[in-house]
């Protein structure tokens, strides 16, 4: 799919409906309200102003085992003004919280790119800038979303696509029909609000998903037809899958009901992707509830494939001590700790010191990873959960 | 000058029968005792320096040069403060281009009590002459070879006599005298002697001393120069007042007049002299007070030859050495006085006196490091009096940071002895490695292993003491005693620490002040920010948000003296200033409004002695542990947090 960077696009969902309210923007002016006046009014009184920021670290995460996803605890972390390394965070805080209100109560809705720009300016009687990089305000937005419980969309924000679906549905996007099965070789760019207001499903043959790593072998999958042979939607999140693309999964999970496959690398990056889709991640562990698939499966790549499929030499790419450490993290996360194939999953890994990407079976022959592998996953019903 | 009519025996060296030199050449065939006797004959002490000179200071031109003002000005700091006159010396350094390039005049006057006319030949004509060798009494000079030994190599290399104008009363008329060194003999030979009337004119308080010696010499400015010296001597005795007339150079044409000030208008206290402690001396030294004592028993020897030895404790050395206080001295052979020696130094004698000693003091150090240097900062530590070898003594340290001194440098060791300056010989110095041996490292100074530390420092290390242990006779650096080297890092420890306070609270300020601009930077936001949120007055939250950054980063607009301590705090922005005394109970010596302000106005000569770096960019201090904030939970605020969707 074109790059496409979120500032050219004009053409938003929300922005095609300007000046409407939502349902939640009054509750959402009020928490902004909030927090300027309690802000002002410690300030005034002499004080140091504070706001509670809720921590968003493994720490304050719990795994839920009844609902099988990730929550986020109540710690929450002080940020100061009067404190050398938070002054400037706290002032950004502010700033953003002040430039969303404005962005509410105009209707309208902006990438987290122009977010940036518009609260992005030279401080008074200095050389510096209120905003060092992109990354900083999109933190800074992300904290806010916790500390005032609104989400994203909720704030009239969005971020920049990167997910592509293909398939046997049919989907209304901002009043538009689209049928992914006519949508070429790009597919369907997946938005970054597909709430229900935005996206509905319209018709959908479909009996399951198949979400794959990243988009070379979506490409793959698509040019196949796999999604025709298999009738399925296939779908793809660029590596780590923005918020949009796990928000659609699970609504496909929960409204179609559609089980949820997916054929990720194998390697520590590609067992965290499975696991933020399937439990929620911990940066977002307040949105997991709405965002977390707790029946997404894992078909591929196994350690074991290298036997299996007897794969040769070349694939192998060694594991380094980061990509071991970070195994050992993941194994040892309270969600994957009780877990004995994934336990299993991670220690073959580790044994034999090396991972393989999606692309690895292409050795094999260019559709086998489409012919062969994938179809014989999912009749032996070989995966893992 | 000082050196008084006291005739005593001179040394043995001066008066030892002859015999064989240093050196004998192996006999060969056919000399015979009597062949050889007729070459040994007596070496006089002054041919033996002047073949040795460099044992005296005189190694090369540059050194000499030093060396000859030292020993002039020595002197005349000694007779003036023995006379109880707040001494005015005079230095020039006349260059004599048409007698050659290297040639130069010394010229030294004082305003000291003059010297009596029978007394000259013998003080500038003779070495190994003096009032001050045989005496245990603190004073600069101490062997009486000085100035005589400067006016012999002023005679060697130029051939010039050395010519010397006194007065002695305003009622008598100045005399000069020009004398001629007899190496041979010892002793100067007169080459003229003039009344002076005329000359009255030098000496403004009707008394003084002028000496004249024409030598080969270098002037060059900088470490171990001249400049130096006198600037030097001028932080240690603030009591004097130096004016200083540097030679000609390429640069000033007509040389440069630089006067010091006095920093101080009362004299050092007298000093008591001491007769030797009992611990302080040798068999040999005893031997030799016994044959010259005039007491005929020995508990008369022991109670008038010596200090503190009380006749009890004299009884029980007696009697340790199987003799009595009633025992005739000159019955006292060489068994018993070994006998003798032995108990006196196994006796328990209390430590020796201490009334001997002028320590410059802990206010005349502070006043001399201020006008000498002007730095940001000044800490002085002054020990109690300690002993080696039976001799008491006492050492001062000061250090001085900041102002205009180099801070990327080593830091400068100024040594002191008596209140001499010693630029030679730094590193065999005792008091250099013990500011070598001291962890600065530990006072917030970084520090190169096992060498001198490194910022805009200066430390001062005096000894005072009845004898200074050189390791020469040129006194160039004092002898390495553990005893010394002890007192001598305890005192800079003490110093070390007071820097090492002031260096913190310095960077405290410094980052206050960093912190401060950062509040102000983001402050303006957040009103901004506050008022677009929730309609509050922008410019209300502002202000109270400024007032608060104030109070929290109060520290930025201390104001500290010279010796760290909090002496004002700025108003914000605005010129007033509020004054605060600091009640501090420790320390003792609060400086006056008035010594923070006054500069001593003639030393920018003196700054040659840092080259001409003015940055005086401060020394980051190590300690960056992170600042503990007192968490203040008064403004804790709960922002509601709802959880949303699901």
């Amino acid at each position: 799919m074109a790059k496409k960077t979120t500032r050219k696009t004009s053409r938003t969902p929300a922005s095609s409906t300007p000046g409407k309210p939502r349902s939640t923007d009054k509750a959402t002016i009020a928490n902004l309200e909030r927090l300027g006046s309690t802000v002002a009014k410690v300030s005034v009184s002499g004080k140091d102003p504070i706001v509670d920021v809720p921590t968003r670290t493994l720490s304050n995460t719990s795994f839920n085992k009844r609902k099988r996803t990730l929550e986020m605890g109540d710690a929450t972390q002080q940020r100061e003004l009067f404190n050398l390394n938070q002054a400037k965070k706290f002032m950004q805080t502010m700033l953003l919280a002040s430039g969303t209100k404005e962005l509410v109560e105009a209707g309208k809705t902006t990438s987290l790119r122009g977010m940036y720009y518009k609260c992005l300016h030279t401080i008074a009687g200095t050389k510096e800038k209120t905003l060092g990089d992109q990354s900083e305000s999109d933190a800074v937005l992300e904290d806010l979303e916790v500390m005032l419980g609104s989400l994203r969309e909720e704030l009239h924000l969005f971020a920049k696509k990167a997910g592509t679906m293909v398939g046997n549905i049919t989907v209304i996007d901002s009043g538009d029909e689209i049928d992914c099965r006519r949508m070429g070789s790009g597919g369907y760019a997946i938005p970054s609000i597909v709430e229900p207001d935005i996206l509905q499903f319209k018709k959908c043959d479909a009996k399951f998903v198949l979400h794959v790593e990243k988009n070379t072998v979506w490409s793959r999958f698509n040019e196949d037809k796999f999604w025709q042979k298999h009738n399925c939607i296939l779908t793809e999140g660029g590596g780590q899958p923005p918020r949009g693309v796990r928000r659609l999964l699970r609504r496909l999970h929960d409204e179609l009901k559609l089980p949820v496959y997916c054929l990720l690398d194998c390697d520590p990056w590609g067992h965290y992707i499975y696991s933020v889709i399937k439990q929620g991640s911990i940066n977002l562990a307040f949105e997991s509830e709405r965002m977390a698939v707790p029946d997404a499966k894992f078909l591929g790549i196994r350690a074991l494939d290298y036997d299996r499929c007897e794969l040769t030499d070349d694939v192998q790419i060694a594991l380094n001590d980061r990509d071991t450490s970070r195994a050992k993290q993941i194994a040892a996360y309270p969600w994957f700790a009780q877990n004995k194939p994934w336990q299993m999953e991670i220690a073959k890994m580790l044994k034999n010191g090396f991972k393989m990407e999606v692309e690895s079976l292409i050795t094999k022959d260019i559709s086998y990873v489409t012919e062969v592998y994938v179809p014989e996953r999912l009749r032996e019903r070989d995966w893992l959960d | 000058m000082t050196e008084q009519a006291t005739l005593l025996d001179s040394p043995r060296m001066a008066k030892r029968e002859p015999k064989p030199p240093g050196r004998t050449k192996s006999p060969r065939a056919g000399a015979t005792a009597e062949s050889m006797a007729e070459k040994q004959r007596e070496i006089s002490v002054s041919e033996f320096f002047a073949k040795n000179r460099h044992l005296l200071g005189f190694d090369n031109p540059r050194k000499a040069l030093l060396t000859a003002v030292k020993e002039a000005v020595d002197n005349a700091l000694d007779a003036c403060e023995e006379a109880n006159i707040l001494p005015d010396i005079l230095v020039e350094l006349r260059a004599l281009p048409e007698a050659g390039e290297d040639r130069f005049l010394v010229i030294v006057q004082d305003n000291g009590p003059g010297i009596v006319r029978r007394q000259i030949e013998n003080i500038f004509g003779k070495l190994l002459y003096g009032s001050k060798f045989h005496r245990l009494k603190m004073s600069r000079g101490q062997q009486g070879i000085g100035i005589s030994a400067a006016g012999m190599y002023g005679l060697i290399t130029t051939g010039k006599p050395v010519r010397i104008i006194s007065k002695t009363s305003p009622k008598k008329p100045a005399h000069e005298v020009v004398l001629k060194m007899d190496t041979s003999k010892n002793r100067a030979d007169v080459v003229s002697e003039t009344e002076h009337p005329e000359d009255d004119a030098l000496f403004p308080d009707g008394r003084g001393t002028r000496i004249e010696i024409e030598l080969v010499g270098k002037y060059l400015k900088g470490d171990r120069s001249v400049d130096q010296y006198i600037q030097l001597s001028a932080i240690a005795n603030p009591h004097a007042r130096f004016t200083y007339i540097s030679p000609p150079t390429s640069a000033l044409p007509e040389g440069e007049k630089t006067v010091f000030e006095r920093g101080v208008d009362e004299l050092p206290e007298p000093t008591e002299e001491i007769k030797p402690h009992p611990h302080g001396i040798e068999l040999g030294t005893l031997i030799g007070m016994l044959e010259r004592t005039t007491e005929s028993q020995l508990g008369g020897f022991f109670a008038n030859e010596f200090c503190r030895l009380t006749p009890k404790v004299g009884r029980d050395v007696a009697e340790q050495a199987k003799l009595t206080t009633r025992s005739w001295v000159k019955n006292i052979g060489h068994a018993e006085a070994e006998k003798l020696y032995k108990a006196l130094q196994e006796a328990k004698v209390m430590a020796p006196p201490t009334n001997c000693l002028s320590p410059i003091g802990v206010r005349t150090m502070i006043k001399g490091l201020e006008q000498g240097l002007a730095p940001d900062f000044i800490a002085v530590s002054s020990r109690p009096p300690a002993v080696y070898r039976g001799r008491p003594f006492i050492i001062e340290a000061g250090v001085a940071f900041g102002g205009n001194l180099p801070a990327e440098d080593s830091a400068k060791v100024f040594r002191f002895a008596n209140r001499v300056p010693l630029q030679y010989q730094q590193s065999a110095c005792s008091s250099f490695k013990s500011v070598a041996e001291t962890n600065w490292k530990s006072y917030g100074l970084q520090q190169p292993r096992g060498a001198l530390p490194v910022g805009p420092l200066v430390v001062m290390i005096h000894m005072a003491s009845v004898w200074v242990p050189f390791t020469s006779e040129s006194k160039e650096a004092i002898a390495d005693y553990d005893e010394i080297r002890k007192e001598m890092k305890l005192a800079l420890m003490d110093c070390g620490r007071k820097l090492g306070t002031y260096l913190r609270k310095r960077a405290k300020m410094r980052r206050a002040g960093e912190r401060r601009d950062i509040f102000r930077r983001y402050i303006g936001e957040v009103a901004k920010a506050c008022e677009a949120l929730s309609g509050a007055d922008a410019k209300q939250v502002y202000e109270a948000l400024l007032a608060t950054a104030k109070t929290k980063t109060i520290e930025s607009d201390q104001v500290l003296d010279e010796e760290g301590k909090v002496v004002a705090v700025k108003g914000g922005g605005d010129d007033e200033t509020v004054y605060i005394r600091e009640l501090d109970d420790d320390d003792s010596q609060p400086v006056e409004e008035a010594a923070a302000t006054k500069k001593r106005p003639n030393t920018a000569s003196g700054d040659s002695l840092f080259g001409e770096d003015d940055d005086a960019s401060e020394i980051e201090s190590p300690d960056t542990k992170p600042r503990r904030k007192a968490k203040k939970k008064v403004a804790k605020k709960k922002v509601v947090r709802k959880k949303k969707g699901g």
